[in-house]
């Protein structure tokens, strides 16, 4: 199983370059015919013991904007390093579309797939400005022979420089990264996921750390990309998740809780339980 | 197209008076091999072939410092087995200048001395086609760059890294060293290769040659700086930035840090292969003490001494460390080592940015 | 001389008659009976017969000059006709001594070792065992039978009963040469193997029940040889892994602990087996009655020693590296290059002479074929008794637990009140003093020199690698299969070849499992 994954690795990051599947993978053909792009079913994973996903099935449908909400230890993260391949499961399988096995495909080739992270503690590349950081995001060619001859086509330039306008970063645009202030990388890792183009967009804790201005902005983005994309939003923050979701999963000890509108999840007694504590 | 490249090296290596310090280094340099050759050895401006091979000898440290710095300093990955290939690249380079003695050995046999001191009566196969010099370069290439290659593969498709990585290419090259010295391995064991007497039908002592090494070791010097600027600032350099910065960002970002991993850390090998096949016959000697651990960790110093994450630092690193050295054994012969001990220490704890880092901030400061 | 056969037969038997004394007896037969006849006199010695021996050992019976007479010198010089005792005029020195060849040598060698079956030194006893039975000569087995009856010492029983066997060997009962064969079997001893080897071929061995039970024996005792070949390896790839241990526990703690590889811990067994060279010097100048003492005042210098080097590099440069493991490699390296030159200034680049104690010295022979030196028996014990007090200070003690939450969770531990950087600063000083004490026990079986810790480094970042971090049992699994495999290894391959085989192998192992072979398999934060 690991073997035929690694040599599809292999023939797809091929040395010599932008052929078309080194590019954009299947993306356009994406099968979701039954409405759902990520469809997680079964899914277990245990560490040394502690299961953090305890048989959890979940799906995503197209152009939704879901939120996850959950105690600490619920296994939101490990959830989401499941579908982005940094984590393989014990059992139960991840579905991207209809056909697309995330387990047989690595993290690189699953964001290759149109699937973009966003990590808890906002990581960009703090050497470079904040222009670079967007190039190295944008959807195109990863082969290392593309890099080498790579060069920024009048396109590209428009599509950063719309980018810059959506983040709000068109006069921070040659600064570099690392001088950012923390919602500013916030941000800017957003900016970095949609230059991938993905279909999927996953954001762990998207406003942690914002002020309460650059969290509504934040909320008006989100509702700006819902329907051209999906999302999944992990937020403790209750206020936010009120003024994006229509949809609220909740977690605990690894599985589905309840499902529904906020205000149906926040009078369920379960939830209430796990939250206050028995 | 010459001159634009130029053009842009200029432009990226700083300000002018650094500009012309370079310059008038490089022109220096270009001089010495002319001075050597050219003028009367009682003439103030002869430079002994003493000098000139210890220049040398320092230019391709500093390529090997060079293709260090491409790994450490750019991507993240601290070699301490660098000094492996460096001396693989010399044992190719050996193996030619061993077969170009031909019969003028102590046994005058077609074999090469140790050879027929171990009382071989025919060569190994992988000695096969030495004698060409053609071919003994591709070893001195294709070695390291095809151990790289398998070490490499394995290494970062396992995802090993930081102090793990370092201590795998430490544990590789202290291999390797104690594999050469076996007599039975078929490199002249402890001794490994000397006594050389020419290269391509010139004698390796003479002037000529001496000064013709010393020009193409200057010139790949000089390339590898051009290939490495122009390497860090294509994408692919930013994208070694990236690896170093943040590797799994950038996985999450669609690309696979294994295949440009692998291709700096091939490039960086084959090019100190290239030092090492340069190397060897100007200082005429090439044996597996240059595989010692000690050898290549010292590498990492001159590198974080000069300044690394810069091209310029890890030169004037090699240049700087190796100068000292001779100077020290010379005069203090007992205190160089705790010399190079204070400078790992303080350079670590002082400098992260080495020598360069320094003239940046005092420039800043002014 | 064929005339003056029959004339000698004449004489002998005359003289037989008349005082067949073992002097005449001797001189007068056929050299090539003679060494029969000194064996025969083996299982019964008595004075006259040991003088007769012993005047023939020292070359003081002469041919006379006509051939007809045997002539004995005296303790004085003076000659005499050994039939009849009449002096005789001539020199010594222009006669022929009787001839002394391969196989009257052997059989007096065998006349003296029966002399000393019965002496009450018992080595003495068993080094004459060893010379009758190598003598080979069947005609001295009634004497190993008698003395087998009398023999106290159940080990010298033992050896005497073997040494029967093996002269039973050429006896022409083939019902004696099967027990003998039963016998030697259970020996396991290499030697036999020769000795068993004509019984199995039909032109030396007419029985055939004979032959096939020495096959079976020989191959008994192969495959027993086998046994104790593997015990041997077994033993020194222990041997080598606990060393390694004692390297590597320290390592393991301080990477565990400050996820950074201290360059410099080789230095510190150095030290250490430095520290072990002084204290034995202090000792041999100024209590050289209390000498085979000076290994255990040894033991607490090395690891004060060493502890409080490793408490000030800590302090004063890893601290300040904090985030940087490979700044921090490099640092420590050179502070292991200062280490070793300062050494070299103090005490010369030349290695020092640690002596063994008394009590460490020879070694256990629990068979012919294994032989464990005490030194090495001393060393595994040792690391035993460091392994099981670096368990209880992690696991029992306060500072083992703040230890074990810091290398969990150092930014948790921190905000609960841990004093991390304490508990780094005593974690490092401890690391650095068990390589101390390792450095004692490497003095102790190994050259001391200013290099010393260097050939121990890349082997102990292995072990670390094979075992993973933060996990005493996976650090003793590493530097135990590390020791043994390398053992297995070496007489097929050699060391070095053995040793690049780990090394493949290593890196094959880490492609599965790149956290070593115990590492907690947890959620990795990025």
């Amino acid at each position: 199983m690991m073997s035929v994954t690694t040599s599809q690795a292999v023939q797809r990051e091929s040395w010599d370059g932008d052929t078309p599947a080194s590019g954009r993978l299947l993306q356009p053909g994406l099968d979701v015919t039954h409405g759902q792009i990520l469809y997680l079913d079964d899914i277990s994973v245990s560490f040394d013991g502690f299961r953090a996903l305890n048989r959890l099935s979940l799906s995503i449908g197209v152009g939704e904007l879901r939120c996850i909400i959950g105690p600490n230890g619920a296994g939101k993260t490990t959830m989401m390093d499941v579908i982005t391949g940094k984590t393989r499961a014990d059992s139960g399988s991840a579905f991207f579309g209809q056909t697309i096995n995330l387990a047989q495909h690595s993290e690189a080739e699953i964001a290759q797939l149109g699937i973009g992270r966003k990590f808890q503690k906002p990581t960009v590349f703090e050497a470079m400005t904040v222009q670079e950081n967007l190039e190295l995001a944008l959807a195109g060619p990863r082969s290392v022979w593309a890099s080498l001859r790579a060069r920024l086509t009048g396109q590209q330039r428009d599509r950063i420089d719309e980018l810059l306008t959506l983040i709000r970063l068109g006069e921070q645009r040659a600064r570099q990264a690392g001088l950012l202030s923390h919602g500013q990388k916030q941000w800017l890792e957003i900016g970095m996921l949609l230059a991938q183009q993905p279909q999927l967009l996953l954001l762990d804790e998207p406003v942690a750390g914002m002020t309460d201005a650059e969290t509504e902005k934040t909320a008006e983005l989100l509702l700006t990309l819902k329907g051209r994309h999906s999302l999944m939003v992990v937020e403790h923050d209750m206020d936010f998740i009120a003024s994006i979701a229509g949809k609220v999963t909740v977690l605990a000890e690894g599985a589905v809780l309840a499902e529904g509108t906020l205000a149906q999840v926040q009078a369920d007694e379960r939830v209430i339980e796990v939250y206050l504590g028995r | 197209m010459q001159t634009a490249l130029s053009l842009r090296l200029a432009h990226r290596i700083g300000p002018l008076p650094l500009k012309l310090a370079g310059a008038a280094i490089l022109a220096l340099l270009l001089a010495m091999p002319a001075l050597h050759v050219w003028t009367d050895p009682a003439s103030s401006l002869h430079v002994s072939a003493y000098t000139l091979t210890l220049v040398g000898k320092i230019l391709c440290y500093a390529i090997v410092a060079l293709a260090m710095d491409l790994v450490w300093g750019y991507t993240g990955l601290l070699s301490l087995g660098h000094g492996l290939f460096f001396a693989l690249g010399g044992y190719g380079m050996g193996m030619y200048l061993m077969r170009a003695i031909g019969h003028d050995g102590n046994y005058q046999s077609e074999l090469p001395d140790f050879m027929v001191f171990l009382d071989w009566k025919t060569l190994p196969w992988f000695w096969q086609g030495s004698e060409h010099l053609a071919w003994a370069l591709c070893l001195a290439v294709g070695v390291p760059g095809l151990l790289a290659l398998v070490f490499g593969w394995l290494a970062f498709r396992s995802r090993i890294k930081g102090v793990y990585f370092s201590i795998m290419t430490q544990a590789l090259t202290y291999a390797a060293m104690l594999l050469f010295f076996r007599n039975e391995t078929g490199f002249g064991g402890n001794n490994g290769f000397t006594d050389f007497k020419r290269i391509l039908g010139y004698g390796i002592a003479a002037p000529g040659t001496r000064a013709t090494l010393f020009l193409l070791t200057v010139l790949l010097l000089v390339a590898a700086l051009a290939a490495g600027f122009w390497l860090v600032n294509s994408k692919f350099g930013r994208i070694l930035t990236a690896i170093r910065d943040a590797e799994s960002r950038l996985m999450f970002c669609g690309y696979n840090p294994l295949y440009y991993k692998l291709f700096i850390w091939v490039a960086s090998a084959m090019l100190c292969g290239l030092a090492g096949a340069l190397y060897v016959p100007q200082v005429g000697i090439i044996n597996p003490g240059e595989m010692s651990p000690a050898n290549s960790i010292e590498i990492a110093i001159w590198v974080a001494v000069g300044g690394r994450g810069s091209l310029i630092g890890p030169v004037l690193g090699a240049g700087f460390i190796n100068a000292a050295k001779s100077w020290f054994t010379v005069a203090f012969p007992e205190y160089w080592l705790f010399f190079l001990g204070g400078l790992f220490i303080a350079t670590t704890l002082f400098l992260p940015r080495g020598l360069l880092g320094l003239l940046r901030r005092h420039k800043e400061k002014a | 001389m064929q005339l003056f056969k029959p004339l000698l037969l004449l004489l002998l038997l005359y003289s037989g008659l008349v005082a067949a004394s073992p002097l005449t007896e001797l001189a007068h037969a056929d050299p090539a009976d003679r060494a029969g006849l000194i064996t025969q006199w083996t299982v019964q010695a008595d004075g006259p017969r040991r003088q007769a021996v012993a005047a023939l050992e020292e070359g003081r019976l002469f041919t006379s000059a006509d051939g007809n007479h045997v002539l004995l010198q005296g303790t004085d010089g003076k000659l005499s006709d050994v039939d009849n005792g009449q002096p005789v005029a001539g020199d010594a020195a222009s006669l022929d001594a009787l001839p002394v060849n391969n196989s009257v040598r052997s059989a007096l060698e065998a006349f003296h070792a029966a002399g000393d079956l019965a002496d009450p030194d018992r080595s003495k006893r068993l080094s004459a065992i060893q010379a009758l039975q190598d003598s080979a000569n069947p005609g001295l087995l009634p004497l190993l039978l008698s003395r087998q009856q009398q023999e106290q010492d159940s080990q010298v029983r033992q050896a005497l009963h073997m040494a029967s066997a093996r002269l039973q060997l050429a006896s022409p009962d083939a019902a004696q040469r099967l027990s003998a064969i039963h016998t030697l079997a259970d020996s396991a001893d290499p030697a036999t193997l020769s000795l068993l080897a004509p019984l199995t071929v039909a032109a030396s061995e007419p029985e055939a029940s004979v032959r096939a039970a020495a096959s079976q024996a020989m191959a008994d005792i192969k495959s027993s040889q086998w046994r104790y070949n593997m015990l041997g390896y077994a033993f020194s790839g222990i041997s080598l892994g606990s060393v390694l241990l004692l390297a590597a526990l320290g390592l393991a703690i301080t990477y565990g602990l400050l996820g950074v590889i201290n360059m410099a811990h080789g230095e510190m067994l150095m030290i250490g087996a430095y520290a072990s060279y002084v204290v034995q010097n202090l000792f041999r100048s100024w209590w050289p009655g209390a000498f085979d003492a000076y290994l255990l005042a040894a033991l607490p210098v090395a690891f004060a020693v060493t502890f409080v080097i490793g408490m000030a590099l800590e302090r004063l440069i890893i601290r300040h590296l904090y985030g940087r493991p490979l700044e921090t490699l490099l640092a420590t390296w050179g502070i292991s290059l200062m280490l070793i030159q300062a050494v070299r200034m103090l005490f010369g680049a030349q290695n020092v002479e640690v002596a063994n104690p008394s009590w460490l010295s020879g070694g256990w022979e629990i068979t012919p074929a294994l032989t464990l030196p005490y030194n090495r028996l001393a060393i595994i014990a040792f690391v035993a008794g460091v392994l099981v007090l670096t368990w209880l200070l992690l696991n029992k003690t306060r500072l083992g637990l703040f230890v074990r939450a810091v290398t969990q969770n150092r930014r948790m531990a921190d905000s609960v009140g841990v004093p991390t950087g304490k508990v780094d600063m005593l974690a490092f000083g401890l690391g650095s003093g068990i390589a101390g004490l390792g450095g004692v026990a490497l003095s102790q079986i190994g050259n001391v020199g200013p290099e010393l810790g260097q050939g121990y480094i890349v082997d102990s970042f292995m072990v670390v690698v094979l075992g993973g971090v933060g996990q005493l049992a996976g650090t003793v699994t590493g530097a135990m299969g590390l020791g043994i495999v390398n053992k297995i290894l070496e007489p097929s391959l050699g060391a070095v070849l053995g040793k690049i085989l780990i090394l493949g192998f290593i890196i094959l192992f880490i492609q599965k499992r790149p956290q070593g072979l115990f590492a907690l398999k947890g959620r990795v934060l990025d």
